[in-house]
């Protein structure tokens, strides 16, 4: 009796211990990401987490992006535009369905469009919204938008994800049961733990390669590499520790993805308060600055130096990283000759991500060499937000602008860094009526050098996407023009 | 007996007003606006009034400790301002993962402790006593957190005993959620084993260094005897202070064993409603874990009376 019970008691175990191993069926893929999303609707909040989840796997708008940053169409299957670029009529697809079964028809979208931009929206982007004159619906699978402007960055806006369209039925439990057209349909939500989506076998579109995925948060950096490494997960989308990325490029049961983001990594110059109101200082601190030596000792090397605000994969780039290359020899002089010889004595107010706090002490290192001195105080994203972005209350600061396409905010003399010239909010207002693309290129690019001429901020480096994979998985996103993990073309190789 | 308990149950009704206050004042100084929180950098005017307006933020702090306080008295612990789940379900979710942690790494240090400080005692000076000692001077030194890596290191990377982190969760059977519970609860248990191992050696050396040990001893009876039989008894009391003490700390301390193995855990919870400033749960939650630790001293404190008639009689 008793030789049995010890069998079997090790054939369990060491069942349990083999069914770890082999969870993954090969219809299923376990991601991990570092930020769980506080709710999973996308049209009421901020969190970047939200459309990590949700974007294009659960909800889908009018457009959408691709992976390479594009626009393309999403529900809308086609769209004409007013020869003012005021009007566009967006032509739906046929039989798409939402996951509760109600069809999607022009109603739906007036009613999403209607609702970001309603007086008591809490869309965190609201101002995307804040052209459109009326929405109409024209037949079912027609809809008629109409601007108060032309705006040519507008099928742009409607691509994010805070302008999914959702349904009158189900949108007042979004949050918690998220209800859209995608590929995926949302199943299941472990709160602190994971959430877990199924395909859509009613899909409108092409279906999803992958029976089933599984969202798991893990905020701990040497979690993240644990968990990668025992391979509890499959994969794992923007990964926390850099630092080990090498031992998974030197692994053969894995392969790292390194991409590039929307996040323009910046250090937040308030342009009000002296003495960075004078742009001979603002032009010392650029010059003070050694790039490389922070992206090397904060992101171990990954990212792409930058010299104005402006992806540096977007066709319209101008690389402009010569104008304030690292000089401290000159910043010393400029310094002097802005009448502070001895150099000055500032705040710099650092947030949470390791890119701040990591590369605020280089760049305080790199600052004290040219003679001006930081007093660095770490604070919270909640803090940072009172403080600096509607406090501002500041003198340095360091973050990452992960919206894309964002140069617009240098339009707004009330933005935190209080940049006012109104030459270049003339240029905006221009960009937004422009509808020709070259022309656009043009302005676009004229706009980028005006920044880095008078040195606005300190241009540092374009954020890197990191993921770590298994081998097998294939399809998924390298760059992140959005923050999604579109895991609609993701399969597992046979 | 009934006075005793009567003012325990006093002082610790008077304890948890003072602690809801505290705590809501605690948080109501804390920087940081959940609204603008919620909606990022280009959340616009309008729009974050409407949140306000929407969270009941917009009404003043008398009214909403009066709200939370009275809430709490009928069960209700009031709506998570980022998840926009009931606080309760949350709390209920996250507590099957924490009390059995809890518990489990309880279990474990108080199994492992009490034996090894009573045969430290016993074998005082001994090679066994020196041995004993030194292992607890080290579990006492090691991190709890770096001990968790190592093991997650050799059980889950190398040896792939373990998964590296997550929870099984109960739908998937006792055995694989305690399982997915073995490593945290060694890594919790180490520095507890430890603390209350020297706790059980030094109580029951002082209590058989006492006269009335000598008396037994005289009396005729084996060392063995009155160590079992008179001494062990006497010295549970300091060892169930720390018991209880050590109790508290695993429930609320856990966090960041729950960071290293990513458990879905009370401690998590509060981490990450910090960090959204999520008030409403931060107040609750930590409010819970007051309550907790105020019953479980409460229960020390009517189990001292049971070992000890002493207490039952004079206070």
């Amino acid at each position: 009796m008793k030789p049995k019970t010890t069998t079997t008691g090790l054939a369990s175990v060491l069942a349990l211990i083999a069914g770890m191993g082999a969870a993954q069926a090969q219809g299923d893929l376990v991601i991990g990401m570092q930020l769980e999303p506080p709710h999973l609707d996308p049209t009421s909040a901020a969190a970047g987490a939200i459309d990590q989840v949700t974007y294009a796997n659960i909800f889908e708008g009018l457009t959408r992006f691709g992976p390479d940053g594009s626009v393309n169409p999403g529900l809308a299957e086609s769209w004409d535009i007013s020869d003012d670029g005021r009007i566009y009529t967006f032509h739906l697809h046929e039989g798409v369905t939402f996951h509760d079964g109600t069809a999607l028809d022009a109603g739906d979208v007036k009613f999403s469009l209607d609702r970001a931009r309603g007086e008591d929206s809490t869309n965190a982007q609201k101002g995307l919204f804040a052209g459109i004159e009326t929405v109409e619906v024209v037949d079912p699978l027609t809809v008629r938008v109409t601007l108060a402007q032309p705006d040519g960055s507008f099928l742009f806006n409607m691509a994010w994800g805070d302008a999914v369209i959702v349904a009158p039925e189900s949108v007042d439990q979004l949050k918690t049961n998220p209800v859209g057209t995608g590929a995926f349909r949302f199943a299941d939500w472990a709160q602190g733990d994971r959430i877990d989506i199924v395909r859509n076998e009613d899909y409108w579109g092409t279906p999803a390669g992958l029976e089933s995925a599984t969202f798991k948060f893990i905020s701990d950096p040497t979690a993240a590499f644990a968990a990668m490494m025992a391979e509890d997960i499959d994969a794992f989308s923007g990964f926390p520790a850099p630092e080990n990325l090498p031992q998974f490029d030197a692994d053969p049961r894995f392969k790292v993805l390194v991409g590039s983001t929307e996040g323009e990594t910046i250090l937040s110059t308030n342009n009000a308060q002296p003495p960075f109101d004078d742009v001979k200082v603002r032009k010392a601190m650029a010059h003070a600055i050694d790039r490389q030596a922070i992206i090397d000792g904060a992101m171990f090397g990954y990212g792409t130096p930058i010299g104005t605000h402006f992806a540096p994969h977007h066709p319209d780039y101008v690389d402009l990283t010569g104008q304030s290359a690292h000089d401290p020899e000159l910043a010393r002089s400029l310094l002097a000759e802005a009448g502070y010889p001895d150099g000055f004595t500032t705040t710099l107010k650092l947030p949470p991500p390791s890119y701040a706090r990591r590369g605020g002490e280089i760049i305080a290192a790199q600052l004290r060499e040219v003679g001006i001195e930081t007093e660095i105080t770490n604070l919270e994203w909640a803090q940072w937000l009172e403080q600096v972005f509607r406090g501002k209350d500041f003198g340095l600061t360091i973050v990452s602008h992960t919206e894309p396409m964002d140069i617009g905010i240098y339009a707004d003399p009330d933005y935190y860094f209080q940049y006012d010239n109104p030459a270049f909010t003339e240029l905006m207002t221009d960009l937004q009526g422009e509808s020709e693309p070259e022309a656009r290129s043009e302005m676009l690019r004229k706009a980028q050098r005006i920044i880095a001429e008078d040195y606005v901020n300190g241009y540092l480096f374009q954020l890197a996407s990191l993921s770590v994979a298994k081998t097998g998985v294939q399809g998924l996103w390298k760059n992140a023009p959005t923050q999604a993990i579109d895991l609609t073309g993701v399969s597992w190789a046979d | 007996m009934l006075r005793y308990m009567v003012k325990k149950l006093l002082s610790l009704a008077v304890s948890l007003v003072v602690a809801s206050a505290v705590i809501f004042l605690a948080l109501e100084v804390v920087p940081g606006d959940p609204a603008a929180n919620m909606l990022g950098i280009n959340a616009q005017e309008e729009t974050l009034a409407a949140l306000r307006e929407e969270l009941g933020l917009d009404r003043g702090p008398v009214a909403r400790y009066a709200d939370w306080v009275g809430g709490m008295l009928v069960g209700d612990f009031g709506t998570s301002y980022t998840y926009r789940t009931p606080v309760s379900e949350m709390i209920a979710d996250r507590v099957v993962v924490s009390l059995p942690l809890a518990l489990y790494a309880l279990a474990l240090s108080t199994l492992v402790a009490i034996p090894a400080g009573i045969w430290a005692a016993a074998r005082r000076g001994s090679g066994v006593d020196l041995g004993v000692m030194g292992l607890t001077q080290l579990g006492v030194a090691i991190p709890n957190f770096w001990f968790a890596m190592l093991m997650v290191l050799i059980f889950a990377i190398n040896l792939r005993w373990f998964s590296a982190g997550g929870f099984a969760g109960w739908d998937a059977g006792v055995g694989p959620a305690m399982h997915s519970l073995t490593l945290p609860a060694v890594a919790l248990a180490l520095p507890q084993a430890a603390i209350l191992t020297r706790v059980m050696r030094s109580a029951l050396l002082d209590t058989l260094g006492e006269d009335f040990i000598r008396t037994a001893r005289a009396k005729g009876l084996t060392r063995g005897q009155t160590l079992w039989r008179h001494a062990l008894r006497n010295a549970l009391i300091p060892v169930l202070t720390i018991i209880g003490l050590q109790f508290s700390f695993l429930i609320a301390g856990a966090i960041i064993i729950e960071n290293v193995f990513f458990l879905p855990g009370l401690g998590r919870l509060v981490f990450q409603a910090i960090s959204a400033r999520d008030l409403i749960v931060v107040e609750s939650v930590v409010m819970l874990l007051v309550f907790a630790v105020i019953m479980v001293n409460f229960v020390v404190d009517l189990t001292y009376a049971a070992v000890d008639p002493r207490l039952r009689r004079s206070r």
